[in-house]
């Protein structure tokens, strides 16, 4: 199956979550946040939430600026 | 002298508020947060790369609270979704909201600022509107309940100063939150003249780490504000026409 991540299609495997997702970003364990499909994940939730097929995740992080 | 700014109940013993954007790199950036002497720096959201990051762990090493913005936001509905996921990124409530029109000018959107404000403040934020010089609209985010408001001097990097004095007397005038003068100061004295204007403190960044030397800039905006502070308080003499001896006549 696809998703966009952060606007880029990846491959992924099936029954991913976004915990998987995140591994493969090689993200840090503080300091980001996951929205799938318009909407946040919290935390705790990330390794129960699956990524549906074509759906779009963005993994936020806090950077210089404003 | 103990005269701490005091947002949302949370005491300050800095009133100037710092960004971090336009530094060259972190160390630059390191030696300007420790001149200034903040306590407060707002950081932007963006998406997770790995070659950047880093400035979360330069401000918890410094004891400087990271405050969250929604830069780059142009609808309310993008500002409520980055101000969640700051909250659940930084683990806190606190949002330095912003919701820019254009990029030519970076001037606030009226309309979906306010809608985006009202919608946070609904979901438990702490929410610090970046907005015009305009005073209806400072009291209409006061009345929905953010924690202060955060009016600009001039548009966002001008570093035109305070281009309309008498509309942040005005704003100061009547609100009863915090008014933070936010974006236009290009130099230490108009950090100066917004405190003496009665702002509760003043939030910059450009005017510093785009300046020649980042780190002496921070210093004199901090004592700029501080300044302007303690004249705030102290109380100015009156303007007058004519000339007004200071000694005593001759005879």
């Amino acid at each position: 199956m696809k998703a966009k991540v952060n606007g880029l299609e990846r491959e992924l495997a099936d029954g991913s979550t976004v915990a998987t997702v995140l591994a493969l970003l090689d993200a840090p364990p503080s300091g980001v946040a996951v929205a799938l499909d318009g909407e946040v994940v919290p935390r705790a939730a990330w390794g129960t939430t699956f990524v549906p097929d074509g759906s779009a995740v963005e993994v936020l992080t806090a950077v210089q600026g404003g | 002298m103990d005269d701490p700014l005091v947002i949302a109940g949370r005491e300050f013993g800095s009133r100037l508020v710092m960004g971090t954007g336009g530094a060259a790199n972190l160390s630059v950036l390191e030696r300007a947060l420790v001149a200034s002497g903040t306590e407060l720096t707002t950081v932007a959201m963006r998406r997770l790369d790995t070659s950047g990051g880093g400035v979360l762990d330069l401000l918890a090493r410094l004891g400087i609270a990271a405050l969250p913005n929604t830069a780059g936001c142009r609808t309310a509905a993008e500002a409520v979704l980055t101000a969640r996921l700051a909250r659940e990124a930084l683990e806190t409530n606190w949002v330095k909201l912003e919701v820019v029109a254009d990029d030519q000018t970076l001037l606030p959107d009226p309309v979906e600022l306010l809608d985006a404000a009202e919608k946070l403040v609904d979901d438990g934020f702490v929410v610090l509107p970046y907005t015009s010089d305009d005073p209806v609209l400072a009291l209409r985010l006061e009345q929905v309940g953010c924690a202060a408001v955060m009016p600009l001097g001039s548009p966002i990097g001008t570093g035109l100063g305070i281009r309309n004095p008498h509309n942040i007397e005005l704003i100061v005038s009547r609100a009863s939150v915090p008014v933070v003068l936010d974006a236009g100061v290009g130099t230490a004295s108009d950090a100066a003249l917004a405190m003496e204007l009665g702002c509760s403190a003043v939030l910059l960044a450009t005017a510093v780490t785009r300046a020649q030397d980042p780190e002496r800039m921070a210093a004199a905006m901090r004592a700029g504000v501080e300044a302007g502070r303690l004249a705030r308080l102290a109380g100015r003499i009156p303007k007058r026409f004519w000339a007004h001896a200071s000694s005593p006549a001759m005879r």
